[in-house]
């Protein structure tokens, strides 16, 4: 076409429009709710339509945790379809996921990439079953290298709890109460903008437009009905309890005298707590002091539970950046609290993204199955060296947070939690500041100012290497577990660099 | 003093992570006729591997008119342990009588005569009315102790959260120990979710003038530390005391006296207390 | 000592120790194990029990353990009280 002033752009131009160019929708909303909208009649039919080819990599969230029906759903279809040779990229993966196993075995999953594994799959990786290691990544981690392009997503499969007829999809509905209900969809909500094709599975058609939505309509192709997404039980297990274990009380108790000597625990502050029960005890201590000392938390992010909220409608935390619901309270609370806010992984915790909320965190409190006097962490392979945990948001809150704060007690059982050497590093201890056991507190030589501070407060402060002495006295010497030179996992620091790699444990009578 | 179940391994692994005073392992009523042995080996066992820091131990065993009993000194004593709580103490033979066994034993391994210390524990009428030759009875003797379950059935009641029913045993008991210039401990208190009436026993047998008190969980810990510490005022007036002592030393002066009153004998002794269990619960630095 | 009957002691419970003496005839100490450490500390384990019955002077006897995570001393002293039972002896020797 020819338009002289702007010869040089052109080929932007799509030519003359005519009338066939203009389309007019007659359907009404009622009528395209029957029909004309992304429902299709089956998964199969979705599957066709999103093109899905032997090879590909195909995504899950683990929103709904060991309640989760739609993974071995999907797998069990593609199998049956025939597919072959697919990249597995979950967000995570829990015991349910089982039969996994099986379609490894098969062929029909060639790579996985994921942020953690339990149970049985676990053990089978670490034995040996898959001939390509397993990449694992943290939600920072797999946020940066999906958002790059790095991590190509063919089709996501998104279970939702609450869907219209066109794809806005969310953890919750605000039309009905029935159904399973998990909160926060932040990790779907990444997987749904960058994957080239995105199906909805859904219990729960709701009528258009579902807002709020955790994912909008523009970011899905497909929805399809299913019987059930989950089960109720495994996704919403009531409220968080409380801890009474007295050990679990006392770690908690001392993580808090940390944070009070931290210098950080003033009007303002903000706050990352885990699910396990010395968190949930630390919030419940924190509460009291903070009421004492009449301290308000500007936000807490997370991992929400029941704790964080009750602490919110009491006025002592001021807004909830909510990545995963990890309870009914919280769930509740994203759908019923105006300050409560859904959050995806890649605002989370992307590396590549200065703001993220994780480097607005100045406390972290973290988990470990093992610390080594170096301060590194291991949260993903056991002391019998099998897989048996995730990295989640590890790595990424403890190098945001300005204090990073691992409790843990010093021995679980006959296995001691500090060490000379981790049997795998996920977190590099430049980044862990301090670790509160039931039997002292130890403080990373790179942090001294901080040490000090938590020395004349009172803290009973000692060298890491005692932690890891008085453990070794109690437990005795373990016997190295023995390794092949097979790699069956490789450990991904948040920028994509290899931090370790996990061997195929040997299995000797 | 916390009581550890004696045939629980996972309790004794970590009794001495908490913050309680003195320990102790039971061999007696915690553990059931069967496991009298097993409970045995597995105290020794503990006791001469575990390091317990600076924790007092006490073993509460059996009565020793059996052999159950008997075979627990010898195994205790030779696992080196501090005290040894004897059971329903009802007269000073029994005391007596616990004291010989202790000297063989201490003979026949070679340790120092009187190493092992004794802790009378009363739980009868009778036992009550003998308190005060109970409590003189051996030199080993560190503390007498109430133990009220078996008490208020001897003397056919019940136990109530206000306790009434145990004021003379109580008042007994300190006398008793006062007397014989050893410590007095109370009973245990069981409802271990009811914080509130836990709290209110423990105050009040601390203006009984009690020494300590018996706990069967770690999270009981913090309620007697909390009421057992001498307040920052308390601290201070002791202090003053203590100085104005200083002050009419060096003056020369046989007479003290702070704010216009005398300061007599009991006051002194008073603040030297006040300061001491400061010290021990560590809100005071030690002196010097 | 001689084994004259089986005998248990200990518990299923966390960090407890459950072991099982029987009779072995004249065929030695043989020793199975299930454990939830195998890997880290089964080696050091049947180690401890081997040293007990040697200790008491016991030299056939079947013995089944069932551990529980249990620490150096526990597995000694249940070990040593199976042990006095299946022997029903009463003959306590205390040594650390």
């Amino acid at each position: 076409m020819e338009i002289p002033q702007y010869q040089e752009f052109k080929n932007e131009l799509h030519g003359w429009y005519t009338d066939e160019n203009a389309h007019k929708e007659y359907p009404t909303l009622h009528d395209r709710e029957q029909s004309g909208n992304k429902i299709v009649s089956s998964l199969e039919e979705a599957i066709r339509l999103c093109g899905l080819k032997d090879g590909m990599t195909i995504s899950f969230h683990h929103h709904f945790r060991n309640g989760d029906y739609v993974l071995n759903m999907v797998m069990d279809t593609i199998a049956g379809m025939g597919f072959k040779n697919l990249t597995l990229a979950a967000s995570s993966l829990i015991d349910i996921h089982r039969p996994l196993i099986g379609h490894i075995r098969n062929g029909v999953v060639r790579r996985i990439e994921t942020s953690g594994m339990r149970g049985e799959l676990g053990d089978e990786i670490s034995r040996g079953l898959m001939g390509i290691p397993v990449v694992f990544r943290s939600h920072g981690g797999r946020a940066a290298a999906i958002e790059s392009g790095e991590l190509p997503i063919d089709v996501a499969f998104l279970g939702a709890p609450s869907c219209d007829a066109f794809g806005n999809a969310n953890g919750y509905s605000r039309d009905n109460d029935t159904g399973v209900i998990c909160g926060s969809m932040g990790y779907a909500k990444l997987d749904a903008q960058y994957a080239r094709k995105v199906i909805i599975l859904t219990d729960n058609i709701v009528p258009f437009p579902n807002v709020p939505f955790g994912i909008p309509e523009s970011d899905v192709d497909y929805i399809v009905k299913v019987v059930a997404i989950g089960d109720p039980q495994g996704i919403m297990s009531g409220a968080t309890r409380y801890t009474k274990n007295p050990k679990e009380l006392m770690i908690a108790q001392s993580a808090c005298d940390v944070i009070e000597a931290s210098g950080l625990f003033k009007d303002g502050f903000s706050m990352q707590m885990g699910s396990g029960g010395a968190s949930l005890a630390v919030a419940r201590f924190l509460r009291d002091r903070m009421l004492r000392d009449n301290i308000k938390a500007s936000f807490a992010l997370g991992g929400i539970t029941g704790q964080i909220v009750d602490m919110h409608m009491e006025g002592l935390i001021k807004k909830i950046l909510d990545v995963q619901s990890f309870d009914l309270d919280a769930a509740n609370s994203l759908k019923n609290n105006r300050m409560h806010q859904q959050i995806s992984a890649s605002y989370y915790a992307s590396p590549r993204n200065n703001g993220s909320a994780v480097n607005q965190l100045d406390l972290v409190i973290l988990s470990a199955l093992e610390i080594d006097v170096g301060f590194n962490v291991n949260v993903l392979v056991g002391s019998d060296g099998l897989i048996r945990g995730a990295i989640g948001g590890h790595q990424d809150t403890a190098a945001g947070a300005s204090i990073s704060i691992i409790t843990c007690p010093l021995t679980r059982g006959r296995i001691a939690s500090v060490v000379d050497k981790v049997g795998c590093v996920v977190t590099p201890g430049k980044t862990v500041d301090v670790i509160v056991t039931d039997q002292g507190v130890a403080v990373n030589p790179l942090r001294k100012e901080l040490g000090d501070r938590l020395k004349d407060a009172g803290i009973h402060v000692v060298d890491i290497g005692e932690l890891r002495d008085k453990a070794l006295k109690l437990v005795g010497t373990p016997a190295p577990i023995q390794y092949t030179d097979k790699v069956v996992g490789i450990v991904t620091y948040r920028d994509g660099s290899v931090i370790d790699l996990v061997r195929q444990v040997k299995d000797n009578e | 003093m916390m009581f550890i179940p004696g045939n629980n391994p996972a309790m004794i692994k970590d009794a001495y992570i908490y913050g309680c005073d003195s320990i102790m392992f039971d061999l007696e009523d915690s553990v059931s006729p069967t496991e009298k042995d097993a409970a045995r080996s597995l105290v020794f066992h503990a006791l001469t591997t575990i390091d317990y820091g600076d924790k007092e131990l006490v073993v509460r065993v059996n009565a020793l008119d059996t052999p159950v009993g008997i075979a627990d000194l010898e195994a205790m004593v030779r696992a080196h342990i501090q005290v040894v709580r004897l059971p329903k103490t009802e007269s000073p033979e029994d005391v007596v009588f616990c004291d010989q066994q202790l000297t063989r034993i201490e003979k026949t391994i070679g340790v120092k005569e009187g190493s092992t210390g004794m802790m009378a524990a009363v739980e009868s009428a009778q036992g009550v009315l003998n308190a005060p030759s109970i409590a003189k009875a051996s030199t080993r003797l560190i503390g007498i102790a109430l133990g009220a379950e078996d008490y208020v059935t001897d003397i056919h009641t019940t136990r109530s959260p206000e306790g009434i029913e145990l004021l003379f045993a109580r008042s007994m008991i300190l006398q008793a120990a006062r007397a014989a210039g050893i410590a007095a401990l109370d009973t245990v208190y069981s409802d271990v979710n009811n914080e509130e009436g836990f709290r209110k026993e423990v105050a009040l047998i601390k203006q009984l003038g009690f020494d300590g008190k018996s706990i069967i969980n770690p999270r009981q810990i913090q309620p007697v530390v909390e009421i057992f510490t001498p307040s920052q005022k308390e601290i201070e007036k002791a202090l003053a005391v203590m100085a104005a002592i200083e002050e009419a030393h060096k003056k020369g002066s046989g007479v003290i006296s702070l704010n216009g009153k005398m300061v007599d004998r009991p006051i002194v002794l008073r603040a030297e207390r006040t300061l001491e269990l400061a010290r021990a619960a560590k809100v005071l630095k030690q002196e010097a | 000592m001689e084994i004259k009957r089986t005998a248990t002691a200990g518990t299923m419970e966390s960090s407890d120790i459950m072991v099982t003496v029987a009779a072995n005839g004249d065929k030695g100490i043989a020793i199975q194990l299930t454990s939830s450490v195998e890997k880290q500390f089964g080696k050091q384990i049947r180690a401890v029990i081997l040293s007990c019955a040697q200790r008491l002077g016991v030299d056939d006897a079947s013995i089944t353990v069932v551990d529980q995570g249990a620490l150096d001393c526990v597995i000694k002293a249940r070990t040593e009280t199976a042990l006095y039972r299946a022997a029903e002896s009463t003959d306590y020797t205390w040594e650390a």
